[in-house]
Parts: C-alpha cells; sequence; structure tokens
C-alpha cells in the first residue's frame, strides 16, 4: 500500500464528500504507484504537458498501459467527474482535463489496441440534423474515450441516414444523439424512428442528451436512456453496451 | 439624452417584452434546424406577423429576428457573407410594424464558439465578429441591443462592450443560469450575482436572466438577481422543459400557468419582463392582463 500523495489527500478531503465515492477512490490512490498519483492528480488540474511526460516515462519504465490507464488517467477524471457533478468545478475546468486526459491517451491507446485488449464498446456519436452545437457532445466523447470506448464521432448536423451508415459500418450498438436546440430535439426522434424503418431499431441502443433533454423527454422519444452530462454519458454508455451485448 | 426605454425604466414603469421568435418561427414553415435569420429574406410577412402579435398582444418591445445573425452562425447556411443585411432586415421587419414609442430591440445570440484558451477564437476576433453584427442591428434602426442566452461570462461581457463602444443603442444582456446542487451557475461556472456585476462592470444598462428551465425557477434567478443590484433587470422565461407529444414539441407551460409568476417577477422587482423559449402572443396577453396593462385595441 503506498503513501498518498498530499494533493490527492487534499483532493479527497475537500471534495470527494460521499462515503462510498471517497472509501473507492482512496483504495484506487492507495493500491497506485506514486507515478500513477501523479498523474493523477495533474490530470485533476488539467497540467497537459506533465500528464504526457508522466505518461511517456510510465511506458518507458515499462508501466502496462492498463495501470496507467486505471491507476493514473481514469482515476484522475473520476475525481474530476466528481468535482463537476458537485457544482466544484464547471465545463472549463472540465475541458481542460480532458485535454490533458487526451494526451495520456494518445501514448497508451496505441499500445493497447496492438495488444488486442477488448474495448469497453464501441459508439457512434453526433449532434442530431439542424443542430450545430457540439460542446456537450465533445465533452462527452473525450469522457468515453477516456473510459476505454471507441467512438465515430459525426460531428454536428448529423441526419438520420448517416446514423444509419455508421452504425452498419461500425456494427456499433450504441448511438448517442445530442441536441442543444429544443427546436432540434424532436429530430433524435425521428432519427430513432428512421432506425425503425430501416427494420435497425431492435439491434441499437440509443441514448440521448442536451441542454434541455430530460428523462422524460428521452422516454417519450423511444430512446434507451438519457445522460445528464458526460460522466453520466459513461455509466450509460456502460449499462448500455452490456444490455446489447446481453441480447447479442 | 436618456434615451425613452431607459426614461421609462428610470420612472419605474414595468415593461413588457415579447415571447419566443425561433419556436413562433418554426411553426410557421421554418424547418427545424433550418436558419431562422434566412427568414428575413425569404419569409419577410411571417417575421412581420410575429412582431406585430407581439405588439398587438401588448408587447413594449419587440426583438428582432437576429439571434444566430453572427458570422460564425450564418457561415454554417452559406450567408457569411450577408450579416449586415440580414440583421438590418430584421431590425426593419420589426420596425415596419411597431406602433408610436414601442421599441425594437436587437437580439444577439451566442457565436456557438469559446474564445481561447479553452476555444481557438482569440478576442479580437470575436470582439469584431459582435462588432460587425452590433452595427447592423443599429444601421437598421434598433432602439437597444439585447446580448441573449450566454453561457460564457466571457463572451458576454465582450459583446456588451462592443455593443457600448461601437453603438449608441440601450444595451441589455441575460445569461442562463442552471441550478445545481451548489444552487445557480452557468454552464461555465458564473453565479448570477457575478454576471450581474460583470455585465454592468462592461457597461450593460440593464442586465437578467433568459430561456431556463421553466418560470417558477426564474422566479428565483430573478429573486437573487435582484438582491445583487439595483440596477434594472429583464428576464425572459421560456415556457417550461419541452416534450414531444404527437411528434411535436409542446411546451408545458400555458399561459394561465405562467401568469401568476409573471406578477411574481413583477414584486421581486424585475423591469422587463417576457418570454423565451415556447412562449408565444398569448403568454405576452396573459402577462399584459396580469400586470393590468390590457393593450387597447387597434
Amino acid at each position: 500500500m503506498e503513501t498518498i500523495n498530499a494533493g490527492l489527500e487534499r483532493e479527497l478531503r475537500d471534495y470527494v464528500a460521499r462515503p462510498d465515492e471517497h472509501a473507492r477512490l482512496r483504495g484506487i490512490f492507495e493500491r497506485a504507484s506514486p507515478l500513477m498519483q501523479e498523474i493523477a492528480h495533474h490530470l485533476i488540474y488539467g497540467r497537459k504537458a506533465e500528464v504526457d511526460r508522466l505518461t511517456r516515462q510510465a511506458l518507458d519504465e515499462d508501466y502496462s498501459p492498463n495501470v496507467i490507464l486505471d491507476d493514473g488517467l481514469i482515476a484522475g477524471m473520476a475525481v474530476v467527474g466528481i468535482k463537476f457533478r458537485d457544482n466544484l468545478i464547471f465545463v472549463p475546468e472540465v475541458l481542460i482535463a480532458a485535454r490533458a486526459m487526451k494526451a495520456g491517451l494518445a501514448h497508451v491507446e496505441p499500445i493497447l489496441s496492438a495488444s488486442g485488449i477488448e474495448p469497453s464498446g464501441t459508439v457512434i456519436m453526433g449532434t442530431v440534423k439542424g443542430d450545430l452545437h457540439d460542446i456537450g457532445k465533445n465533452l462527452c466523447i473525450m469522457m468515453l474515450r477516456g473510459a476505454g470506448f471507441i467512438v465515430h464521432d459525426l460531428g454536428v448536423d448529423t441526419k438520420p441516414e448517416q446514423f444509419i451508415e455508421a452504425v452498419q459500418r461500425h456494427q456499433a450498438p450504441v448511438v448517442g444523439m445530442s441536441a442543444l436546440l429544443t427546436t432540434t430535439m424532436p429530430n433524435m426522434g425521428r432519427t430513432i424512428k428512421a432506425f425503425e424503418a430501416a427494420g435497425l431499431r431492435s439491434a441499437i441502443r440509443f441514448m440521448v442528451g442536451g441542454a434541455a433533454v430530460t428523462r422524460e423527454f428521452a422516454a417519450e422519444i423511444d430512446a434507451d436512456g438519457y445522460g445528464k452530462d458526460a460522466i453520466a454519458c459513461v455509466e450509460l454508455a456502460k449499462e448500455l453496451t452490456a444490455r446489447s451485448r446481453r441480447k447479442l | 439624452m436618456t434615451h425613452p426605454l431607459l426614461a421609462r425604466l428610470d420612472a419605474g414603469e414595468t415593461l413588457i417584452s415579447d415571447g419566443a421568435t425561433g419556436t413562433y418561427l418554426q411553426q410557421h414553415g421554418l424547418a427545424p434546424g433550418g436558419c431562422p435569420e434566412e427568414f428575413n429574406l425569404t419569409h419577410p410577412e411571417v417575421v412581420r406577423e410575429m412582431a406585430a402579435a407581439y405588439f398587438a398582444a401588448g408587447s413594449d418591445m419587440v426583438l428582432t429576428n437576429s439571434f444566430g445573425g453572427n458570422v460564425f452562425r450564418l457561415r454554417h447556411y452559406g450567408y457569411g457573407d450577408r450579416v449586415r443585411e440580414l440583421n438590418r432586415l430584421g431590425v426593419a421587419h420589426a420596425r415596419s410594424v411597431a406602433p408610436p414609442g414601442r421599441f425594437v430591440v436587437g437580439s444577439i445570440g451566442p457565436t456557438g464558439e469559446f474564445l481561447e484558451p479553452l476555444g481557438d477564437v482569440s478576442v479580437a476576433e470575436m470582439a469584431a465578429v459582435f462588432a460587425e453584427q452590433a452595427e447592423a442591428l443599429e444601421e437598421g434602426g434598433a432602439d437597444a441591443i439585447l446580448v441573449e442566452t450566454m453561457i460564457s461570462l466571457e463572451e458576454a461581457t465582450l459583446a456588451v462592450r462592443v455593443a457600448r463602444e461601437r453603438t449608441n443603442c440601450v444595451v441589455i444582456a441575460t445569461m442562463v443560469f442552471d441550478k445545481g446542487p451548489r444552487g445557480y451557475f452557468t454552464m461555465m461556472g458564473n453565479t448570477p450575482e457575478q454576471a450581474a456585476r460583470e455585465l454592468l462592470d462592461a457597461g450593460a444598462h440593464v442586465v437578467g436572466s433568459n430561456c431556463g428551465n421553466g418560470i417558477a425557477q426564474m422566479v428565483e434567478i430573478a429573486r437573487q438577481l435582484r438582491e445583487a443590484t439595483d440596477a434594472p433587470l429583464l428576464i425572459h422565461s421560456n415556457a417550461g422543459i419541452p416534450r414531444i407529444r404527437e411528434g411535436q414539441l409542446l411546451y408545458p407551460e400555458t399561459p394561465e400557468m405562467m401568469a401568476p409568476f409573471f406578477l411574481e417577477l413583477e414584486q421581486v422587482g424585475i423591469n422587463i419582463i417576457g418570454g423565451c423559449c415556447g412562449t408565444n402572443p398569448d403568454h405576452i396577453r396573459a402577462l399584459a392582463h396580469t400586470l393590468n396593462r390590457d393593450p387597447v385595441a387597434g
């Protein structure tokens, strides 16, 4: 068991109030080496250059990419997620942390994929037709990639046919749709209808999100799940992936 | 000279603003995700009728159809080189049906871009974008400029500063606040108090909040803003979180449901009250009626 460094201790003490989360993260940090702890702490504060450098150093020191991912990058991101949910940090801080995460992932991912480790799942993501807003969707994508998902980003103004085409090409069981505008929210329902018309609905799990989207709205358009933010999106993607695997 | 709009606020009057533009246009032929500002060119009669309907319902001021009228947004629709024209037209349409003594307020929405270092747009670049739109709105004859639906305080204060420097319009600025576990914040983490202070420091004559999650929460935000400042305040509440009914968007808050809250907003000390997404001329009629301001026929 390692001593938890002062920075992470402060994070736990000041920001992780829920006993279950506190215990879980304490367990992870106690398992993590000083180097991994350092990566996690830099990631929480979005220090991209440090995360980049220390991730490379860890690989040079023969850390397994899985350990770097779990004990360094994902552990740090878990704290970011909690702070975001609890209004202690906001979108700018999360974006900056996500960028640091991406810098670390850039070193780890090629090794993971070369070693044939199964990804968490494959997700198609896009902002629906007519909507040009992608802040929330991009945050979700960063968090999903951070959690080991392969994400195919269709960008903004994505037409139903483009979602269908991407699902078929990538054999992805989960589709995430975003809409910021209340006026384009119905296009999420129309996209699901288009999958129905194409005979593909039953094979696909849809998750939706966006500023004015609610759980009730998701149910009304027959989506399979609603995520209120990027953190919830990752949990939802895991759940929907598991459900689609059970079904197959 | 004090602009008549500010003079009326100074005199203690509560002004009635208008309701939604985007949802109105969609009910009148705008395709979901279509370019609303394009309607200034292609469907001028719809835009004029909308303004006329709000004026008839009792609005003292009507917003122009120019929310997304900045080059960043218009570029997506192929109108990047017609920013001035679309904004000027937007003002002209509202002005053409404005009874004497009523105001036309030029709407400026967010650019959808992040400033550096979060995004890749420099302050100078974004200032130029706002300047182009604000100047066009003034050229078209707007009384005031409303910088609205802002989620980034940095972007909002920049727009306010530019509008004050480049035009003689009255400048109003409103932001969107969400309720989280620690209270109301913008998506970027600013409280209503911070927003009001910084927007006023940037030169806004009137500040406030718009859109949101329904009028009950808007009353809470209004109270917070009123405690933070003595400056004139504007609230444009949407008609709740939309639901889907038979493929159509339905906003749950009817004029009857919103009416008591309109009264509460006035009692809290809000100086300009109106609606956002999902509100229509009926909501404004209910607002005018609630404030004992039944419009005179004709």
